[in-house]
């Protein structure tokens, strides 16, 4: 399921996303179509499947050393999942993965969850450019990764 | 195959292409040399390829018996002789939300508003067979549906609602034979005859594993409980109908019509073929069987799927199952307007696209329909939004008069034309699902899985480029607009509500029986051949949870993992 693009010279550059689904439901139509527009913009993409923990994506996350955590929910339960992945982030001293929220939810829920530390929430109906864009921005705000 | 022609003599033949000719070497050459038309090529939201005009000449391959007349084969025009004339399509808003209590509240305002069946919507828990305080079910309870846990869920959730009156619709899947078994077991507690009731369990897992991916078990033993309760309907529940077969979610993933349309057909061919295995008569059972498909934006392309869809299915049950009764081969449907066609951007406009969503499944024949809120691309429906919908449903009904005559739209050229050529494409993936080995063999292989992000991906580059318009979002944006919508409130006590009520049925049940009829359950689930009906009714009568049920079962069959595809 890893989308790999090996290119050597230009590893440093590349953007490296884990794209999750977490929780019960089973809307996976945007993350597909989100994984797509990442992988065809050169970025390195890894899918989970559905239906994953927050503790299996972040230690996935860990583990693959990625830049960005994309987590896509449609279940409503944006407000007690998102605030689990940001303190498991931060207890396994991995803040500096990028957490990007998916979905469907109010926007006063992504106002709060951005003042948690969600660095961005994609809204229905972004536009792939859009959301190649946002990835990037996020990714060159924060600057190059700390080693682990 | 021959094709039979339709009436149109040789000379009638030759009259109108001669005309068709003229007129385009006449009138549409001068006028496109003045004035171009806007595109270079028209298409259905299916990317099948559109006319400019359509005239006789397009229906002459269509046999007039193929559009025929509504309640006949192949039921073209309809599943009944006098249709709306009869009585209306049912006005089905689903709803659910919190414990059975609070949704019990909302079906009893529908009622007063006029809504004459009844649908519910479960909490995620419940949908993949968990019970509220397991730990996956952690912020979802009663959020997006209601939770029922056990069965005294159930009896407040119909409290005061008499169940022979009104049609329940219960939009459950993996879960769904355990849904079905507790609402026997309160009707059976409220001493109602069995063959009274009438309604709907979904129950159809097979495109829980293509589009929705709601799943507990491995697709065999998953189609085994489908089987299950077909044949236990079948016996004893004359009115009820054991599954609803259903593209909606298909098209909700990304799917064409088209697809829609042939996966569904699809996978009902995997379940009647499951039944007739078990020695079932195809006639004593299909006459039950019903099928839910989405009223999309392309207006007259849903209405030719639901024609088509109507013809396909008479042939297949005919042709390839031998049935007899024309029950059999009527194929009937519930309709639902497209959530993924809501948008947050000037959301009231989403009344607009409901209503003609609504008006095309009731053109092409809908037995129900629920219409979606206007603020549903914000979270679930308040219920000023549900009042809101089911009046456009009552406008169509009562005010526009289209529903005196039985398809209005039979007959035109363009849409028996799109009908034809719809079932051309639908019988055409189904030969290739069957060149594959068939649709198990096809889900297990991911093959209607990919095909569904493909059109996913090729419609959101769509989207993106203009190419498909959304108004409000890529066409006549609003960069300024202030969004100001009171959404559904959640109750944040829900989650604590429902856990103490589920923790006081369980210290009052007889722990000892609960845990001697789960052995049984495993035995039945190991013996092939039984039905799994009635030892879940048993169980539901004792007070075990869902969760003592799926997890159980989990011990003899396994979970099902999906490998991802992107």
């Amino acid at each position: 399921m890893s989308e790999r693009n090996e290119n050597p010279q230009h590893r440093d550059a590349i953007i490296r996303v884990l794209i999750a689904k977490v929780g019960l439901d089973g809307h996976d139509r945007g993350v597909k179509i989100v994984a797509r527009c990442l992988r065809d913009a050169g970025m390195d993409v890894i899918y989970t499947g559905l239906h994953r923990t927050p503790e299996e994506v972040v230690s996935t996350a860990i583990q693959e050393d990625v830049d960005v955590l994309g987590v896509s929910l449609l279940s409503g339960a944006h407000m007690t999942i998102f605030p689990r992945l940001i303190a498991l982030l931060r207890e396994s001293d991995a803040a500096d993965i990028l957490l990007v929220g998916g979905g469907v939810m109010p926007d006063e829920d992504v106002a709060a969850l951005k003042e948690l530390g969600v660095a961005e929430i994609l809204l229905q109906d972004t536009p792939p450019d859009a959301i190649v864009e946002t990835v990037r921005r996020v990714v060159r705000a924060r600057g190059p990764r700390s080693a682990h | 195959m021959t094709v039979e022609k339709n009436d149109l003599d040789a000379s009638t033949l030759e009259r109108l292409t001669r005309t068709l000719t003229e007129w385009e070497q006449k009138e549409l050459a001068s006028f496109l040399a003045h004035q171009p038309e806007t595109k270079e090529h028209y298409h259905t939201a299916s990317r099948l390829p559109l006319k400019r005009v359509y005239t006789a000449l397009d229906t002459n391959e269509t046999p007039l018996e193929d559009i025929g007349l509504p309640g006949r084969y192949p039921f073209t025009r309809g599943p009944y002789p006098t249709m709306y004339r009869g009585r209306l399509w049912t006005m089905r808003q689903i709803a659910g939300f919190g414990t059975g209590a609070d949704t019990n509240q909302r079906f009893k305002y529908l009622i007063s508003q006029g809504q004459t069946g009844l649908s519910v919507d479960f909490d995620m828990p419940t949908l993949m067979g968990y019970d509220s305080d397991h730990a996956m079910s952690v912020g979802e309870v009663g959020r997006e549906g209601v939770a029922i846990d056990v069965l005294d869920d159930m009896e407040a959730l119909f409290n005061g609602i008499d169940l022979t009156e009104i049609s329940v619709s219960m939009t459950i899947n993996p879960s769904a034979w355990i849904l079905f078994a507790m609402y026997i077991a309160l009707a059976q507690s409220r001493g109602y005859d069995l063959h009274q009731l009438s309604g709907t369990i979904q129950n159809d897992i097979l495109k829980e594993y293509i589009a929705q991916k709601e799943w507990v078990f491995p697709v065999r033993p998953s189609v085994r409980i489908v089987r299950d309760c077909i044949t236990y309907g079948a016996e004893n529940m004359r009115r009820y109908n054991p599954v609803n077969i259903s593209g909606y979610h298909i098209s909700e993933a990304g799917a064409t019509a088209v697809q829609e349309a042939a996966f569904t057909m699809a996978n009902a061919i995997a379940y009647i073929e499951e039944v007739v295995k078990a020695g079932v008569d195809v006639d004593a059972f299909a006459p039950r069987l019903s099928y839910y498909f989405v009223s999309q934006a392309d207006f007259f392309e849903e209405i030719a799927k639901f024609r088509a869809v109507r013809r396909v299915y008479a042939k297949i049950m005919k042709k390839r199952f031998g049935a007899t009764k024309p029950e059999s081969m009527r194929l009937r449907f519930h309709s639902q307007t497209a959530a993924a066609t809501l948008t947050k951007p000037q959301y009231t406009v989403n009344v607009v696209r409901t209503a003609f969503q609504a008006l095309a499944a009731v053109l092409g024949g809908a037995q129900s329909l629920h219409t979606n809120g206007l603020d549903e691309a914000f979270a679930i429906p308040t219920e000023e939004a549900m009042t809101l919908a089911l009046r456009t449903q009552q406008v169509i009904a009562d005010e526009s008069n289209v529903a005196s005559v039985i398809d209005p739209l039979g007959g035109s050229y363009y849409v028996e034309s799109l009908t034809a050529q719809m079932e051309q494409e639908i019988f055409k993936i189904l030969e290739q699902v069957e060149a594959m080995g068939g649709t198990l063999k096809a889900i297990e292989d991911g093959w209607f899985q990919k095909e569904i992000a493909d059109s996913a991906y090729e419609f959101a580059r769509r989207k993106a480029s203009g190419e498909r318009v959304v108004i409000g979002v890529n066409k006549y944006v609003e960069p300024d607009e202030k969004l100001e919508v009171d959404v559904h409130p959640y109750d944040p006590a829900t989650e604590r509500r429902q856990i103490e009520n589920l923790q006081r049925v369980r210290q009052k049940r007889d722990q000892q029986r609960v845990t001697a009829l789960l052995e049984q359950l495993k035995q039945v689930a190991r013996d092939e051949s039984a039905n799994i009906m009635p030892i879940t009714i048993e169980l539901m009568q004792a007070r075990a949870t869902m969760g003592d049920i799926i997890e159980t079962l989990k011990t003899v069959w396994g979970t099902y993992r999906e490998t991802p595809v992107i």
